[in-house]
């Protein structure tokens, strides 16, 4: 299929304003602008079913009409700290594709009625964020930031800000306590960032590839892009696919597109003549899926969509799917994930932040073969205890490979038992 | 002094927000341009222009993974070793890596040019192994990488410093 946000790998040179322009950009933002109304916008999205790409997959368009009109100013911030362990999708839409990115976040703004819009790259993004800058001054140059927006009374300034390595960053009200200047640790909810977000204003946030979609739905109407995808998860999505497949990389396809045909039909299915043993579709925060024999085309067919993904036992978050093969052991698996939570946990509830820290022992130790039987029954109820205690979802993230893994794939824990 | 030795930026940077806490990471990746690492006169004087606590200051850069406190190589090697660069070979590469250079991670090879280390998710995976190269304020990302392209590299690194 064509692609609606990967579109620089139909079009060469994409991400030059250019070509850009000549192949319909900044259309959108001149439509919203000038010939529709805020709230007109945030209907349209609405009824276009777009669900926010970062992971949590609640409906855009719903969000953004939960920001007060008796608060001012508004904001919008962009979440581009993409730090989840298999997740490289927004990097590509930000270095190949930045028009289209940029023009999301101001229609975004001109919809919520923020004047101001900031985007929060992860620190690692250094060179992208010189690039963004120098697109945002390109598009100020041309007219399509700035004030007098096409000659309206609409403003929309665009700026970048640098994280510095802290994965929380990716958290809505971690990320606005970052770029407020403290240290990324996430506030008590409620009140939600609609309500009291940064500089204790009212603000959206909102993922990369959630705004990149907003230039389509002006431009096709919310039917248009109802075209892909299903029912309850309309529109593509871009799939980042990584571990032990032939071919990794991003594919854009759409929501409800089966496991088979991006492992197999794109991804050019496990090298060696290896088997697939354990799917992770939402990168080190997932559930494992289990495949063996039995389960092998249960889970292929299994559209990959919000609510499939869930019936298969798992979640399918941001769509970054890890392959694991035969040649590992769950054990190994979850001693990994667990290493990158206890590094990542910001410390600041004492269930993740201690909780972590035992994980971690309890997980080398069996990895290591140096385990007691009891020692897999105490990390299922540490885990069990962090799950659901803590003011921000990192905390359940943590428990979620390793209870699925004790559960799902027991053998690989009895084999890691001392005699 | 950050203001006497980049004015411009430094202005720069205090537009940008409307609360000038804001600026607190920005300025510290200024501060950190030169010499790889924040010293304590940074801390004072970024604190004193944000009328910060020099402690909140350097918790923020205790807190963040990017900023250093402490003097290493001129370039710090980072390796993703996260699962799924795992499964592509990373820690085996790292491995052979730290061999051929003779230091362990988190060490600086003798010559003070390179340090070592091992971090988390980079947002490369499908391009492992991969390493990013931090210089100062700026980060440069390696993908694809052997431990014969990436010796190459350092050689390179070295020659430029001569």
């Amino acid at each position: 299929m064509t692609h609606i946000l990967l579109r620089h790998r139909d079009i060469p040179d994409l991400k030059n304003i250019e070509v850009y322009k000549k192949n319909g950009g900044f259309a959108s933002l001149k439509k919203a602008v000038t010939t529709m109304q805020p709230k007109q916008i945030v209907e349209e999205v609405k009824a276009s079913g777009l669900r926010g790409r970062g992971g949590a997959g609640f409906p855009t368009g719903v969000k953004w009409s939960f920001l007060p009109d008796t608060i001012w100013p508004h904001y919008v911030v962009c979440n581009a700290d993409e730090s989840e362990p298999g997740t490289f999708k927004d990097r590509e839409i930000m270095e190949s594709n930045p028009y289209q990115f940029l023009e999301g976040v101001a229609i975004s703004c001109f919809a919520v009625g923020a004047a101001e819009g900031y985007i929060y790259l992860r620190g690692e993004f250094y060179p992208l964020a010189q690039q963004l800058d120098a697109c945002i001054a390109e598009m100020e140059k041309q007219g399509y930031l700035g004030g007098k927006l096409f000659g309206t009374e609409a403003s929309i300034r665009l700026k970048t800000h640098l994280g510095a390595g802290a994965y929380i960053c990716g958290e809505e009200t971690a990320l606005l306590e970052s770029l407020e200047g403290k240290r990324g640790q996430p506030r008590l909810r409620p009140p939600f960032p609609a309500v009291y977000g940064l500089y204790g204003k009212p603000t959206v946030v909102n993922n990369v590839e959630t705004l990149t979609n907003l230039p389509y739905i002006i431009e096709h109407g919310a039917a248009g892009f109802r075209q892909f995808g299903t029912e309850k998860s309309p529109g593509t999505k871009i799939f980042s696919l990584s571990g032990n497949v032939e071919r990794p990389g991003n594919y854009e396809l759409p929501l409800g597109t089966t496991f088979r045909e991006l492992i197999f039909t794109h991804g050019g299915g496990i090298p060696d003549g290896r088997k697939v043993r354990a799917i992770m579709p939402a990168g080190a925060s997932s559930s494992i899926i289990r495949v063996d024999d039995e389960t092998f085309d249960k889970v292929m067919d299994t559209p990959m969509d919000y609510e499939n993904v869930q019936a298969v036992g798992s979640l399918l978050g941001s769509a970054s799917v890890i392959i694991i093969d035969d040649t590992h052991t769950m054990a190994w698996v979850i001693a990994k994930t667990i290493e990158f939570f206890k590094h990542e946990s910001c410390g600041k509830c004492t269930p993740c932040r201690d909780g972590n820290y035992w994980m971690l022992h309890l997980t080398q130790r069996i990895h290591k073969g140096q385990a007691s039987e009891n020692d897999i029954k105490v990390l299922d109820s540490v885990a069990a205890q962090v799950y659901g205690k803590c003011l921000c979802a990192l905390g359940d993230f943590s428990t979620m490979a390793v209870r699925s893994a004790i559960e799902r794939f027991p053998e690989d824990f009895d084999k890691k038992v001392k005699a | 002094m950050l203001v006497e030795k980049y004015p411009e930026e430094v202005k720069a940077i205090f537009a940008k927000y409307p609360v000038k806490r804001s600026a607190v990471m920005p300025l510290l990746y200024l501060a950190q341009r030169e010499e790889g690492y924040i010293k304590k006169e940074s801390m004072q004087e970024i604190a004193a222009m944000l009328e910060l606590d020099v402690t909140e200051v350097a918790a923020i850069v205790g807190f963040y993974t990017m900023y250093h406190d402490e003097k290493a190589g001129k370039y710090r090697m980072q390796v993703c070793t996260d699962l799924p660069c795992a499964l592509r070979g990373a820690d085996k590469f790292l491995e052979n890596l730290c061999e051929n250079l003779g230091v362990k991670v988190g060490e600086t090879t003798p010559d003070g040019l390179v340090t070592v280390e091992s971090v988390m998710c980079l947002a490369a995976c499908d391009k492992a192994p991969m390493f990013q190269l931090q210089d100062g304020d700026k980060v440069t990302y390696y993908e694809n990488m052997t431990v014969d392209k990436t010796m190459e590299l350092v050689e390179a690194l070295k020659k430029a410093q001569e």
